[in-house]
């Protein structure tokens, strides 16, 4: 047998569960912390802005400059499906590797990280065109709070990536059995967390006025 | 496969479930952006005006759905051990207690000057 198998059969430890599961979720439990001080610091400066442009509404500046509402609802709409639709795929990964089907497993993880990609080149898109409209990271208290809330968020999603990217590479070689299939859903846990994270910042930053 | 994994895998929802989650997630996010686009148009009018005074607890109340769904199937948390949802739910908690706070102390600030 192997040391892979027998820690598989028999977690070695006082709980009963695999440490790095545990370790994972303390970890994702300090990060909650850390985006409630960003999602609380958006809320607490949210319509406080004395100068645009505003997320919103349109605004003309007293030299007369013209600026156009900032968001784009449809973008970042079809942005959060593809990112929702990514949890999915990954469980269906998951679930491929759990069975030893080699195919699910490549196909599914393959598609969550095309999903994820997506999403930041969304984003990437999203943020140039903000700055294009006017909106710099230090030209209000809108521009400062939105671009620090949903930049840690997109550097979160490419960490994520570059995570389930590794165990793309390393199940095309054929190093994700089922007894290891833990090393995927460690990193699916990760990228589920990024997905939730998403689901509080799209009505809280896009939708309420 | 060995004994554990298939016990594991069995413990987890089928692809069945994931994807009756995928399709309520979808269709929450929808509801989302319609309840936002009714109350941001003011079409139709009946409407906007019925939604208008309460879209954000609308759109809190199918965000933390979506949450809930999301962490419980997705997340495994529903067939895990109770210690994993304590480690996410407890600091959910805290950071729901520490804005509510935050809001409060800032709207109060702003009272003073």
């Amino acid at each position: 047998m192997s040391h892979d198998t027998a820690h598989a059969l028999h977690p070695p430890t006082t709980t009963g569960l695999d440490n790095r599961k545990l370790a994972i979720w303390t970890f994702i439990g300090s990060e909650v912390m850390f985006f409630a001080a960003l999602i609380g610091t958006y809320l607490v400066y949210k319509g406080k802005s004395i100068v645009g442009p505003f997320p919103h509404e349109e605004w003309t500046s007293p030299a007369g400059e013209h600026f156009e509402h900032i968001f784009e609802i449809p973008l970042v709409t079809f942005g959060t499906a593809v990112l929702l639709f990514s949890s999915f795929f990954v469980v269906l990964a998951l679930a491929g590797a759990q069975r030893g089907n080699r195919k699910m497993l490549i196909g599914w993880l393959s598609a969550t990280v095309v999903a994820g990609l997506f999403f930041v080149g969304m984003q990437v898109y999203e943020f140039s065109h903000f700055m294009h409209k006017g909106l710099g990271y230090t030209t209000n208290l809108f521009g400062s709070t939105f671009y620090t809330l949903t930049g840690f968020h997109g550097a979160h999603v490419t960490i994520g990536l570059l995570w389930l990217g590794t165990v793309l590479i390393l199940a095309i070689r054929g190093k994700i059995p089922p007894e290891k299939a833990l090393n995927l859903e460690l990193a699916a846990l990760y990228w589920h967390f990024v997905d939730v994270v998403w689901i509080v910042i799209f009505p809280v930053v896009y939708l309420m006025k | 496969m060995t004994d554990s994994a298939l016990a594991h895998e069995h413990s987890h929802p089928g692809v069945k479930a994931y994807v009756l989650v995928a399709v309520i997630l979808f269709t929450l996010t929808a509801l989302e952006v319609l309840a936002f686009e009714i109350v941001d148009r003011g079409s139709p009018a009946a409407l906007a005006a019925a939604l208008a005074p309460v879209v954000v607890a609308v759109l809190l109340v199918l965000s933390a759905a979506k949450f809930a769904l999301v962490a419980m199937f997705y997340m495994h948390l529903k067939q895990d051990s109770a210690l994993f949802s304590g480690l996410f739910v407890f600091p959910i908690l805290v950071a729901a207690a520490l804005i509510a706070a935050l809001i409060v102390l800032f709207s109060y600030m702003l009272t003073l000057f």
